[in-house]
């Protein structure tokens, strides 16, 4: 079963209707014997980085994540803030990330005059960097939708996904074995969004 | 960036929907989230849902009716109605609504605009004015649904939320509202030349090329509307309907 983990981080409401929309069986869970049966992850989020990490200690779901991902190969989608805890750490706090990803997560930083405001909100394309099945079949012009102060900055060349642009090329999705991860919404994209969750649930 | 967003702006009384003509007459034209759910089937850009009566009763958003919208809604949402506090504005964000939409309580006291831009962002602040033309073609700023004049016109109410930390203004014509008669483009003109931030320009939209000259003669940066996407035909059959790709590109769109 997939299983969308819940560490109270926002209304999981549209994410979960998305997915059973595309007629997949999901569960809305914190539990960690939910967790250890399920067969696919969603970690989603909004919100900051510490608080993040901090709820998954709190409901003690880092150990049981580690096994998941790193020892059972279970794929695992991050969406946003989700996959920004897959780095290593982050500008927006103190606490130290899951670390799978050789990655950290960077504040948007433009120059003084520049008109660009933080967070990043808006509708953008997707420069796709390698062959995936997440972005199967998705439209040439696709558009995502993306709310975020901080994104990814990847160590390694070969876990970017997908680039966007927002003042400079920034990393849109990563993905390293079964990680895979999204700074966009696909819940808030709508026919697009779903095409990249259904790759995810059906891949 | 998607160029020009268009936006379906839809009116909550109660727990349904409805749809005015002059901000009066409020007539109910179904259910919100089966509204929405058809929604998501069109590529939609963004969702505005107004509570019309939360401010006039003096009373909180219906967190409630929000969640369930929040909870159907596949695409970025904003909420205006009754919100007076960080508290609720909180609260609304907590619910998965990415744009907080303040109008009355912002004309009231407009440092609760800094305030919410303080705490969540200018992005996710919007500011709605209602504008109406009087009888000497001056333009002015209501409140309240329309039944309250204020001293501010439009375009320095406008210059004054932007200085306050405003993301955006949704400019509603109250004389063109429900109409179908095209946006009024002098007010769109005058106040999308008067600041920086992105004008939703609202009230009037009957066909897609009434977006496009709000955008190309007005110098608007969004679109938004009623009628047009809840009614059909001549004789304004509830129908639930969005301009797909093909039509907003034959009229100079995105």
């Amino acid at each position: 079963m997939l299983t969308i983990i819940d560490y109270g981080t926002g209304n999981l409401g549209s994410l979960a209707n998305m997915v059973k929309s595309i007629q997949i069986p999901v569960k809305i869970s914190s539990d960690i014997a939910e967790i250890e049966s399920a067969e696919k992850l969603i970690l989603p989020g909004v919100g900051s980085f510490d608080h993040g990490m901090q709820k998954l200690e709190e409901l003690q779901l880092i150990e049981i994540l580690n096994k998941k991902v790193i020892r059972d190969h279970i794929p695992i989608l991050g969406i946003c803030l989700g996959m920004q805890l897959f780095s290593l750490t982050s500008e927006e706090g103190k606490r130290a990330g899951l670390g799978w990803l050789d990655a950290k997560t960077v504040k948007f930083s433009f120059q003084q005059n520049s008109s660009l405001k933080i967070p990043h909100m808006g509708w953008e394309e997707l420069n796709i960097k390698k062959s995936h099945f997440l972005f199967q079949d998705t439209k040439l012009n696709a558009m995502y939708y993306f709310v975020h102060s901080f994104h990814l900055v990847c160590n390694k060349e070969e876990d970017i996904l997908s680039t966007s642009h927002y003042g400079y090329d920034f990393v849109s999705s990563i993905s390293k074995d079964n990680i895979i991860g999204v700074q966009f919404h696909p819940e808030k994209s709508h026919k697009y969004g779903m095409k990249v969750l259904e790759n995810f649930c059906t891949n | 960036m998607i160029q020009t967003r268009v936006i379906p702006s839809l009116l909550l009384k109660g727990e349904g929907l409805v749809k005015t003509v002059n901000f009066s007459n409020p007539k109910y034209i179904g259910d919100p989230i089966n509204a929405v759910r058809i929604f998501n089937e069109k590529e939609v850009h963004e969702l505005v849902f107004l509570d019309i009566t939360a401010s006039i009763e003096r009373r909180s958003p219906r967190f409630d009716i929000l969640s369930n919208i929040a909870s159907e809604c596949f695409m970025p949402l904003g909420y205006g109605g009754g919100i007076r506090t960080l508290e609720q504005a909180k609260k609304i964000f907590s619910l998965g609504v990415e744009k907080i939409i303040i109008n009355s309580y912002a004309i009231e006291n407009p440092s609760f605009i800094r305030n919410l831009a303080d705490m969540v962002g200018s992005q996710s602040v919007v500011v709605s004015i209602d504008a109406k033309k009087n009888f000497f073609g001056k333009y002015e700023t209501y409140t309240l649904s329309g039944t309250t004049k204020t001293v501010w016109n439009p375009i320095s109410w406008a210059q004054e939320a932007e200085r306050l930390g405003a993301g955006e203004i949704i400019l509603n014509s109250i004389d063109r509202d429900g109409t179908m008669k095209g946006y009024d483009i002098p007010l769109i003109k005058n106040v999308s030349g008067s600041v920086n931030i992105p004008v939703v320009a609202c009230g009037g939209a009957g066909t897609a090329k009434d977006f496009s000259t709000a955008v190309h003669e007005g110098g608007a940066s969004a679109i938004a509307a009623g009628s047009m996407f809840v009614y059909y035909g001549k004789y304004r059959a509830v129908l639930i309907n969005f301009p797909d790709d093909e039509e907003l590109k034959s009229v100079g769109l995105n």
